[in-house]
Parts: structure tokens; C-alpha cells; sequence
């Protein structure tokens, strides 16, 4: 069924560009913003204390990168409902066309795009990157690629259960946005309350944040072992569950 | 030759709603079978399970002597489904769903270039599939369900949303598919569209099938009546007609004559008993039942209700 699965992530691809606003808003903007924020933020002098902490050198990538990532997520879910109350998923599935086959090559075209958003935000970017180097900014590419895969197993739970299209990208986003909030993105986890801190413990995106925050500084990837093991469980644990509770109609 | 679809006690229910209470029927190869009923009967439901779709909460079926839910791939990959309110990508331009389609079937496809002129699409091949009209995108249904020169051709309500002149052309094109020993299992609640396209048809209500056989068989069976209206130029004495064996009724009001009876015979006997006695016609029609007559007679209500 490969043949089936690189047909089908083609056409996915041309049907996502043809969209007015869809290139525009999921490569666009998280573009648009990395450079307008490292322009305000970088910009300034050591002297103001944001910067002085370093925190736009470090951060900036990451916070736009989690923003891709969640935006690739929403798209996800929206997608998968829209496919689902149009009769589209039916249609692919009275082919022999295998369940997984259809979602997969959603999931391809969502990395492909989170990859290329990634590539040109660096390239629109290129002074405000801390690095240069492009082995380093593959890994760090990668981590965001199994983020994001990660991340995307979190949307597809929540496009099984989603009512219907309309209601799609707002549950998303409530679900989403706080998890991003509590995830020591922008205030480090130490300075929570210990029982937000013990919330946090199960909060995928605080796995995510702390992988790609980790590579972006250089780390190893051996030193985050323990988040790529929790991307993994939180993967295989909401691909599970999704599995069992997915309507296609 | 064992049938192409055997269904047997297939029961399907939602929640407290029995969509298909207890259907069995055989579906052979070589033949247009309908599925009637009004809208709610449980065709969708009963046709669905058989393309594999739905899993019956109880009974058997086997479609090419496969089973359809646990050989549902298998299954797929020889039948050609058209889904009731599917829809497509909206993006997605119509060469691309036929190209798509046929690269997802291990038989070698059906020449497209031929089905898109078949169905009057191929000026339409770089049209996307929202800006098709409602039309358009049902004979790209069927072209997606043609596409794999299936054996067995699913077809759900294939003509709703169509002109006349479209319909015609659909029906020409499924007998053209029965006509090369392909299977045709149609669902449709026009009952026109039954009697002309059908070999055999399965009355379905409440999701049960009241009755099976061919359109003719049926409206023999149920509705033997038939009505002969006859005008003439000048006042007619109604007497002869009474005389007629199998009359029921002759009325006469003003110059029209209306004679009601039971059997095939009835219109011959009609016409020797004008010719017998001279009577000259200005008019002449009969009126034989029909499967929407049938329907009302078995079901007691109007498909359309």
C-alpha cells in the first residue's frame, strides 16, 4: 500500500497549498513572527534585563518552534474533523485503502510542512539563530519533528472525540495552549508551586520544551533521554487510546 | 453458479433504533438488483454492511464468498462503491481523485479517459471538486466506483440530484455494466428508476424486505387491477363492458367510460368488445399499476411520506 500512501500524502500536499489561507497562515506566521520578535527582542541592548538574561538568544527558536508544532496539531485536528463530517474519511475507506494508510499521509504532510516551516524561519531568521551550524540545526529539527509527532498523537485524541468541524480548533486550542503555558516555555518550571510542578510532571509539552530547549544549547541527545521516552509513551499511550475511540463517520 | 451476495437474518441496530431488522435475500451474477424503500427503511445500513462498511449485530453475509467485514481489503478491492452524501477533498481537481483511485486497486483500472466521456466529466478533468455542481460530483462518484472494473458495483440512490436527461444517461451506463456479466446492487426510492433499471427488486420497510422479485412479478402479484378509460363522440350505452369476464366497475359520465377489472386480459377483452360492438373511440388508455402501486399496497402509505 505504499504506492496508495505516496499518492495519497501528493494529493494532500497540493490540496493544502491550493488553500488561500492555509500555506500562508501555517508557514506564514510562524515566520513572520520568529523574525518580528527576534528583531524587537535581539535588537535591544544587553542592558535591558530580558534580553541580559539571554532569554531571546536561547528561547526565541523554541517558542516559535513550539508555535509551529501547535500550529501543525490544530491544523490536525480541524482537518480530520472536516474529512470526517464531509464523508471523506467514509469515501477513502470504501477503498482498499487501509485505515492507517489515510491517517499516515496526514501525518506525513503535517511533518513535511513543520520541517519547511522550520527551514524558513531559520533562513528568514539567519541572525537571530544563535547557531549557524546546519548539523545543529537538523537535530534540533529532528527534535522537533518527534515533538511534533508526539504532540500530533495528542490532536488525533482530540479529533475522535471533537463533536463536530466547527467546534474543532477552539477545543483544540483550550485543550493546547494551556498545557503550553504550564510547560516552562516562558517561566522555568522551578519557579511553579509544587503542586503545579507535579501537573507539569504529566504535561507532554514540558518533555518538548525541555528536548528542544536542551538541543538548541548543544546539548547531547543522550542527556534527554528521559523526555524522548516520555514523547514516546505519550505517543504510543494517545495513538492507543485514539485507535479505540476514532469515529470515521 | 452460487449467487455473487447472499445476506441471511442480517439484523443492525443503533442505540434503540433497529435500522435492518431481519433481511435475507440473494443477489445473482449477471444482474441490476435494486433495494427500494422509502427513506429510513435501513438500505444504507443493510448495503453498507455488505460492502463491509458496518459490522451487522447479527446474521451472516458473503459477497464473492468473502466475508465482508473481516475480508473488507480484500473485498474492496474487487467492488466499485458509490457512498450516499460522500464528498471529496474540495481542492482536490477531478483527474486527481480518478488518478488516485486507480492507483489504490491491484486490478489493472478501467480506461478513464473512456468513463469521463461516459459520464460527461471530461471537460471538467482540472475542475476542482467544490466547484462541480451536485451533478458533476455524483457522475465522479461513479466514475470512482467504476474505475476498477469491479465485479459487483455498489450504487447508493446513484441518480438523486440528477436532471432527466443525466438520469437516462446513468441508467444506460449501469446496464451497460450488467450487460459485460458485472453485478449491480443499486439502492433507490424512485420507483420509475426501479422498474426500468432493475432485473429484480427487494421492497424494503422498517428494515425489513416485504417482498422480492421482479418488477413485472410484483405488480402482477399485488396489483392485478387495470383501468381502461375510453372517450367517445357521443353518449355510449356501458352495458357491453359489464358483460366482460374480470370486470369490477364501468362508470360513465358524459362521454368517458371508465372500466375497472383484474388481470392481463382485461385490455384485450376491452378492445374485442369495441370492435364487437361498433363502438367508435375517440380515446383510449389504459392504466396499469405500478411498483409505487405495489408499495402503497403492501405498505399501506406512499414511498414519498
Amino acid at each position: 500500500m505504499l504506492h496508495g500512501l505516496a499518492k495519497l500524502t501528493w494529493i494532500e500536499i497540493k490540496v493544502f497549498l491550493r488553500e488561500p489561507m492555509g500555506a500562508f497562515g501555517t508557514i506564514g506566521i510562524p515566520v513572520l513572527l520568529y523574525v518580528i520578535l527576534g528583531r524587537v527582542l535581539g535588537s535591544k541592548p544587553p542592558s535591558n534585563s530580558f534580553a541580559a538574561s539571554g532569554y531571546s538568544a536561547v528561547h526565541l527558536p523554541v517558542l516559535v518552534a513550539i508555535f509551529i508544532s501547535i500550529n501543525t496539531v490544530l491544523s490536525i485536528v480541524t482537518i480530520i474533523s472536516i474529512y470526517r463530517e464531509g464523508g471523506i474519511l467514509k469515501r477513502l475507506r470504501a477503498t482498499p485503502l487501509r485505515p492507517q494508510t489515510i491517517l499516515s499521509a496526514h501525518v506525513i504532510v503535517k511533518l513535511l510542512l513543520t520541517a519547511a516551516t522550520l527551514a524558513l524561519m531559520f533562513l528568514a531568521g539567519k541572525r537571530y539563530s544563535a547557531s549557524d551550524a546546519p548539523l545543529h540545526l537538523l537535530s534540533f529539527t529532528l527534535a522537533l519533528l518527534i515533538s511534533t509527532l508526539s504532540i500530533l498523537s495528542i490532536g488525533f485524541l482530540i479529533a475522535s472525540i471533537v463533536p463536530t468541524a466547527r467546534f474543532a480548533q477552539p477545543i483544540g486550542a483550550v485543550i493546547l495552549y494551556p498545557l503550553v503555558g504550564i510547560s516552562g516555555l516562558f517561566v522555568p518550571l522551578t519557579m511553579f508551586p509544587p503542586a503545579l510542578q507535579a501537573v507539569a510532571r504529566f504535561n507532554p509539552f514540558n518533555y518538548a520544551v525541555s528536548l528542544l530547549q536542551g538541543i538548541w544549547i548543544g546539548d547531547t541527545w543522550f542527556a534527554h533521554t528521559g523526555d524522548l521516552a516520555a514523547l514516546a509513551l505519550v505517543f504510543v499511550v494517545c495513538t492507543a487510546l485514539s485507535a479505540r475511540v476514532f469515529r470515521w463517520e | 453458479m452460487p449467487p455473487v451476495i447472499q445476506v441471511s437474518s442480517v439484523r443492525k441496530t443503533y442505540g434503540r433504533t433497529v435500522a435492518v431488522a431481519e433481511a435475507s435475500f440473494e443477489v445473482n451474477q449477471g444482474e441490476i438488483f435494486g433495494l427500494i424503500g422509502p427513506n429510513g427503511a435501513g438500505k444504507t445500513t443493510t448495503m453498507e454492511c455488505i460492502e463491509g462498511l458496518r459490522k451487522p449485530d447479527s446474521g451472516s453475509i458473503a459477497v464473492l464468498g468473502l466475508d465482508p467485514y473481516r475480508q473488507v481489503y480484500k473485498l474492496q478491492d474487487r467492488i466499485g462503491v458509490q457512498l450516499q452524501q460522500a464528498q471529496l477533498q474540495k481542492r482536490i481537481k477531478v483527474w486527481e481523485a480518478i488518478d488516485l483511485w486507480a492507483s489504490l486497486y491491484s486490478k489493472k483500472p478501467a480506461d478513464a479517459e473512456r468513463l469521463l466521456l461516459q459520464l460527461g466529466l471530461t471537460d471538467k478533468r482540472n475542475t476542482w471538486f467544490m466547484n462541480l455542481s451536485g451533478g458533476q460530483k455524483q457522475r465522479l462518484f461513479i466514475a470512482l466506483a467504476l474505475i476498477n472494473d469491479p465485479e459487483v458495483v455498489f450504487l447508493d440512490e446513484l441518480t438523486t440530484g440528477l436532471d432527466p436527461q443525466a438520469r437516462r444517461a446513468i441508467w444506460d451506463l449501469v446496464r451497460d455494466i450488467r450487460d459485460r456479466g458485472k453485478t449491480v446492487f443499486l439502492t433507490t426510492h424512485l420507483m420509475e428508476e426501479a422498474e426500468r433499471l432493475c432485473d429484480r427488486v427487494a421492497i424494503m420497510e422498517h428494515g425489513r424486505i416485504i417482498d422480492i422479485d421482479t418488477p413485472v412479478a410484483l405488480i402482477a402479484r399485488h396489483c392485478p387491477e387495470r383501468t381502461v378509460v375510453l372517450s367517445t363522440s357521443g353518449p355510449t350505452d356501458p352495458t357491453p363492458f359489464r358483460a366482460i369476464p374480470n370486470v369490477e366497475s364501468v362508470e360513465s359520465m358524459r362521454n368517458t367510460i371508465t372500466i375497472r377489472g383484474q388481470g392481463d386480459d382485461l385490455v384485450t377483452a376491452v378492445i374485442t368488445c369495441l370492435s364487437e360492438n361498433r363502438i367508435r373511440v375517440t380515446d383510449f388508455r389504459a392504466i396499469l399499476p405500478n411498483l409505487e402501486d405495489v408499495f402503497i399496497k403492501l405498505t399501506g402509505r406512499s414511498i414519498r411520506e
